[in-house]
């Protein structure tokens, strides 16, 4: 039995060590907010906070979280996330959206420690994969959630 | 307008060719016309709930207000569920506020019958009658298949008349209905922000109070259009309907559906091409936790639990054993090797063949000559290939982020054994499509692996790994060319040949193999035997050599590889003749003033021919694709080998431009597609299979790549044309002519890699 919290309620799951997170989200959860891209942490769109790190989660064994606080997309009460969404249809950021999530709770993470990033540091954090190449409307949100204006 | 001007041998190889596919739209179709008309449909293509009274197979009016548009096409990223739905709000004066959208039925009305036209050799600003009657008769084929699919660019295209007309006679019906209540002449009344209104007396009635007796009003005829200058939505950056929902985790793809009782499912494919299984042994794997059954159909190895994750742990465990083929140790090389032989064996099809480019060749004063290369390309959408399917007795359901619904459909009920009407589809959003989606494959798996689970529904997910190497791959292309210089330092002729696996041939093969041909295909050479630059001897042929690698529709398709081949060289005869890049094709583009304007607009915004910093150099691209003109200037600079795009400079020619930000936001998306491929992009084969695997190995362009990308509109009132793939062609030989013009070093082959001391 693997005792966790996500998004501020308790949950408990009786499954193998080593299931990922990404999987006890998902299949065994029913939340779909976070996603499926690659299962070897390459393209983030499976990116949720483990007390508050931006992580990857289809390489986090769900052992390695007992005890600790899980936020996913789906959570709700951040007020950086808040501001970023915001942000995010304000530049009407996501095509296909598929990463969106992955990006959001990224760039949640990357405000919380450094709440004005520059473009530089924006390319160091932000290593989410995009197919339809959102790139230039996720830093242009970035830096509007962050109050700052856009690149430069 | 404008037409080329072929000689007699060139047009009538051509016009042969059309009236084939004239006389096989003819037979297929009858008498059935895709005119807007026919396409306005009722409630039995649109069925009503709730209330709901539906005034022609595309809107419905609830008693709430709230106004639910039919969106037949996929939304994979490009807008489609916002754009179709303003062509019709405009006309129908709603509240934008108002507007809901529903995914709409496969039925004939929502057949995409400009999908086609993408198959015939014609340019946007060609008007000539034959290009005129070939156009109908895609139109007419798409509408006689029912052919319900996503691509091509051509949603605007197809949804332009049909929408707008769905719109204005809804619009017609309800102020028809307004009039007959009042008792005044429906001509003294007006529609706007979904109230019908007589200015006269004041009297006002909501479309929701109408919409009951509008719906028993005659269907008006000659109803018109509005006047272009009076748009309240076309042409205005109207917010996206769907991203709300796709910044709070609760937007649905294909792979998050979720059904009571629902198995999981994962499969191991044979890793040479046309391998099979030939036998497994799964004692081990069935006695995992959570594992259900393990089966094998027709393309590979599945294992069915109750967990994704199980299920792919356990096929891990599965040893399988696979047939041999011949072409168990094929390479790239091999390929490429084959490919190299045939431009030297093969006099191939003629597409284009204006004046006399063998004479001129022989006669020139000087020969240029290149050869490029492109690689096999994955398309590695961000959404795992899926599908769910659930077949109980003689009712299959599924849900498929597919785009191609109508295919989909029946190949479910093929493979269910049961009649179309018995299957139920549900397209939910798709997480990336770039032509991949158009492929059924997964939904051929998925209602193989249902039909073993007595009524139960199973979700099938690939794995990244299969996702990459089971695709139908962009193709690699081969391209040979030949300039010839007179003595008086022009360029009098322009030959092209090119080696490639036809799409078109790969695609039909797959879904109905008695009716594959192999025979000329437009798609495999598009971009190459219509360039715009007005030489007065060209040559165009295409050879389509058979491999066994699976090919397939890629973002741009046959226009992905020609544009950086033909752009490429293009550049090298500036510098031949000694012109500026920029100018030497303006000075070839005078029977095209379309391209002219839009090179133009990409150069001038660039500042073409200003200085940069130290190190930085441009390149300039241009290049037509479904119906639209786009030309991009690329900012690059080069720092121990690699390459970084500072800056693109994008002019784009659609026509008539519905959502702004949609198009610009397209750009964007298509430049970066595009320039993923250029930089990194390459599929290799070794021993028969496919060498890369996941992201890692199939690199793309990430955030601290992205340059910076101005899109510019040349607005005009030209027909719509597509904003999905127009964008990505011009990418890769723009960021190549930058190259050139900072290093002198000519790229021949992508991805691009430089040869540094």
């Amino acid at each position: 039995m693997h005792t966790f919290n996500v998004n501020g309620k308790a949950v408990n799951l009786d499954v193998e060590d080593d299931m990922p997170l990404l999987w006890a989200l998902r299949d065994e959860l029913g939340m779909t907010g976070t996603k499926f891209g690659c299962g070897v942490a390459a393209c983030g769109a499976c990116t949720v906070h483990i007390d508050g790190v931006a992580t990857r989660s289809c390489v986090m064994p769900v052992v390695a979280v007992a005890g600790k606080s899980v936020q996913t997309i789906e959570g709700q009460g951040d007020p950086i996330l808040a501001k970023l969404q915001a942000a995010w249809v304000e530049h009407q950021v996501p095509q296909c959206g598929y990463c969106q999530s992955g990006m959001l709770m990224a760039a949640t993470a990357l405000l919380r420690q450094n709440p004005h990033p520059t473009d530089s540091d924006i390319d160091d954090a932000m290593t989410n994969i995009c197919r339809c190449g959102t790139y230039q409307r996720v830093r242009a949100a970035i830096h509007t959630a962050a109050g700052a204006k856009g690149g430069q | 307008m404008m037409s080329r001007s072929l000689k007699p041998a060139g047009i009538s190889r051509r016009q042969f060719l059309i009236a084939g596919t004239a006389v096989g739209g003819g037979l297929l179709v009858g008498c059935a016309s895709p005119s807007p008309e026919n396409r306005l449909g009722s409630k039995a293509d649109f069925p009503e709930a709730n209330g709901e009274i539906a005034l022609n197979g595309w809107v419905k009016i609830s008693p709430d207000g709230k106004v639910t548009v039919a969106v037949p096409r996929s939304e994979m990223g490009q807008g489609v569920l916002t754009s179709l739905p303003m062509l019709l709000v405009e006309e129908l004066d709603a509240r934008w506020e108002d507007v809901t959208v529903e995914q709409a039925p496969v039925a004939r009305i929502y057949a995409n019958t400009a999908l086609l036209i993408n198959v015939i050799p014609f340019g946007v600003d060609d008007d000539s009658l034959m290009a005129r009657v070939a156009r109908s008769s895609m139109q007419r084929m798409g509408y006689a298949l029912s052919l319900q699919v996503t691509g091509g660019s051509s949603s605007i295209r197809d949804a332009w008349e049909p929408l707008r007309l769905a719109g204005a006679t809804a619009r017609g019906m309800l102020i028809r209905a307004a009039a007959q209540k009042w008792k005044v002449r429906a001509d003294d009344c007006i529609a706007e922000n979904g109230v019908v209104i007589y200015p006269d007396t004041g009297h006002k009635m909501t479309f929701a109070e109408l919409a009951k007796s509008a719906a028993e009003q005659e269907v008006p005829r000659d109803v018109p259009f509005k006047d272009p200058s009076k748009y309240k939505l076309i042409g205005k950056p109207v917010k996206r309907l769907d991203i709300p929902s796709k910044t709070n985790g609760s937007a649905q793809f294909g792979i998050d559906t979720r059904l009571d009782g629902m198995l999981y499912a994962a499969i191991a494919q044979p890793p040479v091409f046309g391998s099979t299984v030939t036998s497994f042994d799964a004692a081990s794997a069935s006695k995992m936790r959570g594992v259900v059954k393990v089966i094998q159909i027709r393309d590979g190895v599945v294992v069915v639990a109750n967990s994704w994750w199980r299920a792919k742990q356990a096929l891990a465990e599965v040893k399988i054993s696979y047939s041999s083929t011949d072409h168990d140790k094929l390479s790239t090389a091999d390929i490429r090797k084959q490919f190299e032989q045939a431009l030297q064996d093969q006099s191939g099809f003629g597409f284009t063949n204006k004046g006399d480019a063998k004479d001129a060749l022989k006669d020139a004063a000087k020969v240029i000559e290149s050869t490029y290369w492109a690689p096999y390309l994955a398309h590695a959408a961000m959404e795992p290939i899926n599908c769910v399917a659930q077949v109980q007795g003689k009712k299959v359901e599924i849900w498929a982020s597919t785009q191609s619904p109508s295919l989909a459909k029946w190949k479910a009920a093929q493979v269910a054994d049961v009649d179309t009407d018995q299957v139920t589809l549900h397209v939910p959003l798709l997480g990336g499509g770039f032509g991949r989606r158009l492929e059924i494959d997964m939904v051929e798996q998925a209602v193989a692996i249902a039909k073993e689970l007595d009524g139960k529904p199973v979700k099938l997910v690939w794995t990244r790994e299969e996702d990459t190497q089971h695709d139908m791959y962009r193709p690699a292309a081969l391209s040979h060319f030949q300039a010839a210089i007179g003595k008086d330092g022009r360029v009098s002729a322009w030959s092209n040949k090119l080696v490639a696996q036809s799409i078109g041939y790969a695609s039909v093969k797959r879904l109905m193999p008695m009716a594959a041909a192999d025979t000329p295909d437009k798609n495999q050479i598009e971009g190459a035997f219509d360039i715009p630059y007005g030489f007065e001897h060209i040559s165009v042929k295409q050879v389509r050599p058979q491999v066994p690698v699976p090919v397939g529709s890629w973002r741009s398709v046959g226009h992905s590889y020609n544009a950086f081949f033909t752009e490429s060289f293009i550049d090298e005869l500036a510098y031949a003749v000694g012109q500026d890049p920029y100018a030497y094709r303006k000075s070839l583009l005078n029977e095209h003033p379309r391209h002219r304007i839009v090179l133009q607009t990409a150069a001038e915004k660039a500042g073409w021919g200003k200085p940069l910093p130290p190190g930085v150099a441009r390149g300039i691209a241009l290049h037509e694709s479904f119906g639209s003109i786009c030309a991009q200037v690329a900012e690059v600079s080069v720092f121990e080998g690699a390459v970084k795009v500072h800056r693109v400079v994008c002019a784009i020619d659609c026509g008539i431009v519905v959502n702004p930000d949609t198009v610009e936001a397209q750009m964007q998306s298509s430049i970066v597609f595009g320039l993923s491929a250029a930089l990194f992009g390459e599929i290799t084969i070794a021993d028969g299979r496919v060498e890369q695997s996941s992201f890692p190995s199939y690199d793309v362009v990430h955030m601290s790549h992205m340059p910076k990308v101005e899109t510019h509109i040349v607005r005009n009132t030209h027909a719509p044309g597509g904003v999905g793939e127009p964008g990505t062609p011009p990418i890769a030989p723009a960021v190549a002519n930058a190259i050139y013009a900072l290093t002198k070093q000519r790229i021949k082959s992508l991805p691009i890699r430089l040869n540094h001391a």
